[in-house]
């Protein structure tokens, strides 16, 4: 087997994974459907926006969680953000953990959302890390000229 | 001479005394007349006789005999009246002044006079008289003789003049007489004819019976100084006259007399009017008060005329009908008597009230014809609003269930295709495939829901277009399958070899129809089969004396297609069979039967096959031997048999610029989500443009962004929608508004509406749902997925 197939298997393989574990849901699909020539970065765009956003949002929960008096609607705000950019990428677990906690900021359970705030930036972490590789192995065919093959 | 001493009454018996001087006692000579020639005298002493002459004339007679005497006085009295009668005569002739014979006058004058002279100068002949009085005498008698003479020759000429002047004023004295009369037989026709002007004037001056006949009562009373003056009408039955209008009594109670009294009778027999006696049962109005005697009575007939009586040459027949009785009456005591003209007034007066009375009864009646007319339009006008009413309230009605059945269908239809879009068991792939295909044809049929009416109104078009004949009926027989397995039913389908396999034509409406026409066979079939053919129909078999008015003209561009669905089940009632296809109309056996159908279907389906210039009829032996429908209906052949797209099950298009350079703006506040949106909507060759909040959205909006997406569950996302709103008054320049939003509450639905969006789409989105939802909007206008 040559490098490229190698790397079209990895990557599918990966993306399977990915798929599987609920790191991603279809809207990842829809947006990879999305990436054409006319734009070819679209998918990496996306992403480093989304993660850019995400922390962002995270840092200011923080901020807001930590005061004395919590501002819960000015958390559940931020929540219901992260929650829609999630849902628009297909960042399937991190659309979960926000549903959760938009639950716990709406029980105004500063516990709750201190835990769920953890968990999102857990799996922040991981996703970021997850779609890096994606990223690279995806790269790494395009260098290696073959074309990334279409999601079913 | 001697005469001898003799008694002088012995000789000669009488005297004479003659006017003149002397008059002596003599004897007179027998012989020579007794004139005063000589004057003799008788010498009674001594007895003789002596002679004297004088101038004397001795009058015949002695003076003083008795007879002299006499003849004196009256000769006296004759001669006075002579002398006064020409005073007389001049004095009456002065007096008047039309006496024509004057000069007959004066000679008569002179005529007398003369003879009163004589008689006047004869008074002095009685005694002796001198000679110069016998000359005046006798010159007075001569003239008195040629005057009178001349008198009577005159009178000959003037007599008969004067008679005939006595005639000629007799005649004139009677022809005034008559003409005396005459004048006052005018006067009094005259008079007459004056009061009938009157009372017909009184009469026709109005057209309320009851006032015609009081004024004619009240009129005639007074004309001809009537006691009593009545009315009396026939009754309903025409068996009775009552007494119905009196003059002197305010209300007359209801006396009745029976209408065969001879003395009516011979009232009603006769034209004229007719003296009656004041007896009679209709006469007697009052008490009889004792003693005092009762006037004259008479009583007129008066006809009632009909409308009916009044054809239009001749004037009615008489003879054939009602009449009323007028009685007149006299004052009692007064002994006056009913006069001609007086009759010919009651006559008259009685035929000028029987025309008002028509007249008043002709306007009655055309009166109550225009009230009845006013109330019937008042009524139709009625009707009509409320009709009016009713068409608008069904019109709304569809409007808004059709929205409301649309929603929920579009739902079925969108998550259906999704759920086609995942990973499914051939099984559930099947399902799921059947489930959108009935969604589609139900929404069909609601679109169809609102087609009836548009049908009806005549504004439905059918869509035209090449489609896949043979498919349609394998897509009937797939779809009808299921449900006649379960009735365990056989279903066959036989397509001729002729049939083309492609078509122009409505496919949609021609799938319903025939997908009706089976369901009903299958819906009351109990068992049996049920049997599907189609063929192309050749002339002789167009021309079918089941449908006498279907015309079909064969062409080269066209082909009739004929379709029969045979069914072995309940039949029909060849009775009902043109009632099938009015709407909703169900018959006995079919309401019987649990059908839900509202039946309609066949109604639409007459429609259906009415636009395709086709008949649609139905055959049936009776009830229990089955049924057979059959349309023909015209159909296009196709110029190249090309693979048409079809248009029945939606499938993806490969083209991804699927609305090339469609401008639209996509307004959310999340970045990622805006990014993504975007790239979606570019993917599908849309321009888009973002932006992040709703003043920029306002401000960067114009008439040629075509759509705007916004993420409602921003805080203004609403507020934008209305602002937009503002904006664009007029719906055609708007930008269709569709909500992108998550999530999933009837609240956000309902607000949405609210602020006029034109769509709302759960997110996520796929590729094929943006693509669909983009030709259904920019298709409709209209976009509202369930929740």
């Amino acid at each position: 087997m040559d490098l490229l197939s190698q790397l079209q298997r990895q990557l599918a393989d990966f993306t399977a994974s990915l798929y599987r574990e609920g790191f991603v849901d279809d809207q990842f699909t829809q947006l990879q459907k999305l990436q054409d020539e006319s734009s070819p970065e679209f998918v990496v765009e996306v992403v480093s926006l989304f993660f850019e956003d995400c922390e962002k949002l995270v840092n200011n929960m923080a901020k807001a969680l930590e005061q004395q008096v919590v501002d819960f609607k000015q958390v559940d705000s931020h929540v219901h953000q992260l929650k829609g950019s999630s849902s628009s990428i297909g960042a399937a677990r991190i659309k979960n953990v926000c549903i959760a906690f938009k639950t716990f900021c709406e029980a105004q359970n500063r516990e709750g959302c201190l835990r769920c705030l953890q968990q999102v930036n857990h799996e922040h972490a991981q996703l970021k890390t997850n779609l890096q590789t994606l990223f690279t192995l995806e790269r790494q065919i395009v260098a290696n000229g073959g074309s990334i093959p279409a999601m079913q | 001479m001697e005469v001898s001493q003799v008694d002088v009454k012995q000789e000669f018996g009488f005297l004479r005394f003659y006017y003149g001087q002397h008059v002596k006692r003599g004897i007179f000579a027998t012989e020579g007349l007794p004139w005063c020639g000589g004057v003799r005298f008788f010498n009674y002493r001594e007895n003789s006789l002596k002679m004297e002459s004088c101038n004397c004339i001795e009058p015949q007679w002695p003076a003083e005999e008795l007879l002299m005497k006499y003849q004196y006085i009256s000769d006296f009295f004759i001669a006075l009246a002579y002398f006064s009668i020409p005073l007389e005569l001049i004095y009456f002739v002065k007096k008047s002044s039309v006496f024509p014979y004057r000069w007959v006058l004066v000679q008569f004058g002179a005529f007398i006079v003369l003879c009163g002279a004589t008689h006047l100068i004869n008074l002095w002949t009685f005694n002796m008289h001198s000679r110069t009085v016998a000359v005046v005498m006798t010159t007075a008698k001569v003239l008195t003789a040629v005057v009178s003479c001349a008198t009577a020759l005159m009178l000959v000429h003037i007599i008969p003049d004067l008679l005939s002047v006595k005639t000629r004023e007799l005649f004139l004295k009677n022809k005034a007489a008559a003409l005396d009369r005459e004048m006052g037989l005018i006067r009094t026709q005259e008079e007459t004819g004056r009061h009938v002007r009157m009372l017909t004037h009184e009469i026709r001056s109005t057209l309320d019976r009851h006032t015609i006949l009081k004024t004619t009562l009240v009129e005639l009373g007074r004309t001809l100084a009537l006691e009593e003056c009545a009315l009396w009408m026939p009754t309903r039955t025409g068996l009775e006259l009552q007494l119905s209008y009196t003059l002197r009594q305010q209300n007359p109670v209801g006396y009745t007399v029976p209408i065969q009294l001879p003395v009516i009778n011979q009232v009603f027999t006769s034209n004229r009017a007719t003296k009656i006696s004041p007896n009679s049962p209709v006469a007697r109005l009052r008490p009889i008060a004792g003693k005092y005697m009762p006037g004259e009575v008479v009583a007129v007939r008066v006809p009632l005329l009909h409308l009916s009586n009044f054809q239009i040459n001749d004037w009615p027949e008489l003879s054939t009908r009602r009449y009323a009785l007028m009685v007149l009456m006299l004052p009692s005591d007064s002994a006056r008597q009913w006069h001609g003209h007086e009759l010919e007034l009651v006559e008259v007066v009685a035929d000028q009230v029987a025309v008002a009375l028509s007249h008043a009864a002709i306007l009655e009646e055309s009166m109550r014809a225009r009230d009845l007319l006013m109330e019937q339009n008042v009524a139709l006008d009625h009707a009509r609003r409320e009709a009016e009413t009713a068409i608008r309230a069904r019109n709304d009605f569809l409007a808004v269930m059709n929205h409301e059945m649309r929603t929920p269908m579009h739902a079925i239809i969108a998550l259906s295709s999704l759920l086609q879009e995942t990973e499914l068991t051939p099984e559930q792939r099947l399902m799921v495939e059947t489930i959108l295909k009935s969604s589609n044809l139900l929404a069909t049929l609601i679109n169809d829901v609102l087609d009836l009416s548009r049908l009806e109104d005549g504004s439905l078009q059918l869509d035209l277009g090449s489609f896949n004949l043979h498919a349609v009926f394998r897509e009937v027989l797939n779809l009808i399958k299921p449900i006649a397995s379960v009735k365990r039913l056989l279903v066959s389908l036989n397509l001729a070899p002729d049939l083309p396999e492609y078509a122009i034509g409505d496919e949609k409406r021609l799938m319903q129809t025939i997908l009706n026409v089976v369901g009903n066979a299958v819906k009351f079939s109990k068992e049996g089969s049920i049997s599907i053919t189609a063929f192309v129909a050749k002339s002789e078999s167009l021309r079918d004396s089941r449908a006498p008015d279907f015309f079909p003209v064969p062409s080269d561009n066209h082909f009739y297609l004929r379709v029969q669905v045979k069914d072995a089940g309940q039949g029909i009632n060849p009775q009902d069979i043109p009632k099938l296809f009015t709407k909703f109309a169900q018959t006995q056996t079919l309401a019987a039967r649990n059908s839900s159908g509202s039946g309609l279907g066949l109604a639409i389906c007459k429609r259906f096959v009415n636009l395709m210039e086709g008949h649609i009829w139905i055959e049936s032996e009776g009830l229990g031997k089955g049924c057979m429908a059959i349309f023909i209906v015209k159909l296009g052949i196709p110029e190249h048999a090309n693979e048409p797209k079809n248009r029945f099950l939606p499938k993806a298009s490969h083209g991804q610029t699927a609305f090339p350079g469609l401008k639209v703006l996509v307004l959310d506040d999340n970045g990622v989500s805006r990014m993504v949106t975007k790239g979606l909507l570019a993917h599908l060759g849309c321009d888009v443009t973002t932006v992040s909040s709703s003043d920029e959205c306002l401000h960067v909006v114009s008439q040629d962004h075509k759509v705007v997406f916004m993420d409602v569950c921003m805080p203004d996302g609403f507020e934008a929608a209305v602002r937009l709103h503002e904006k664009f008054t007029k719906r055609h320049e708007r930008p269709l508004i569709v909500a992108l939003t998550g999530n999933t509450d009837k609240m956000t639905k309902e607000n949405c509406m609210r602020v006029g969006m034109d769509g709302v789409i759960l997110k996520p989105v796929s590729v094929d749902k943006m693509r669909s939802v983009l030709a259904e909007l920019l298709e409709h206008r209209v976009l509202f997925e369930a929740m």
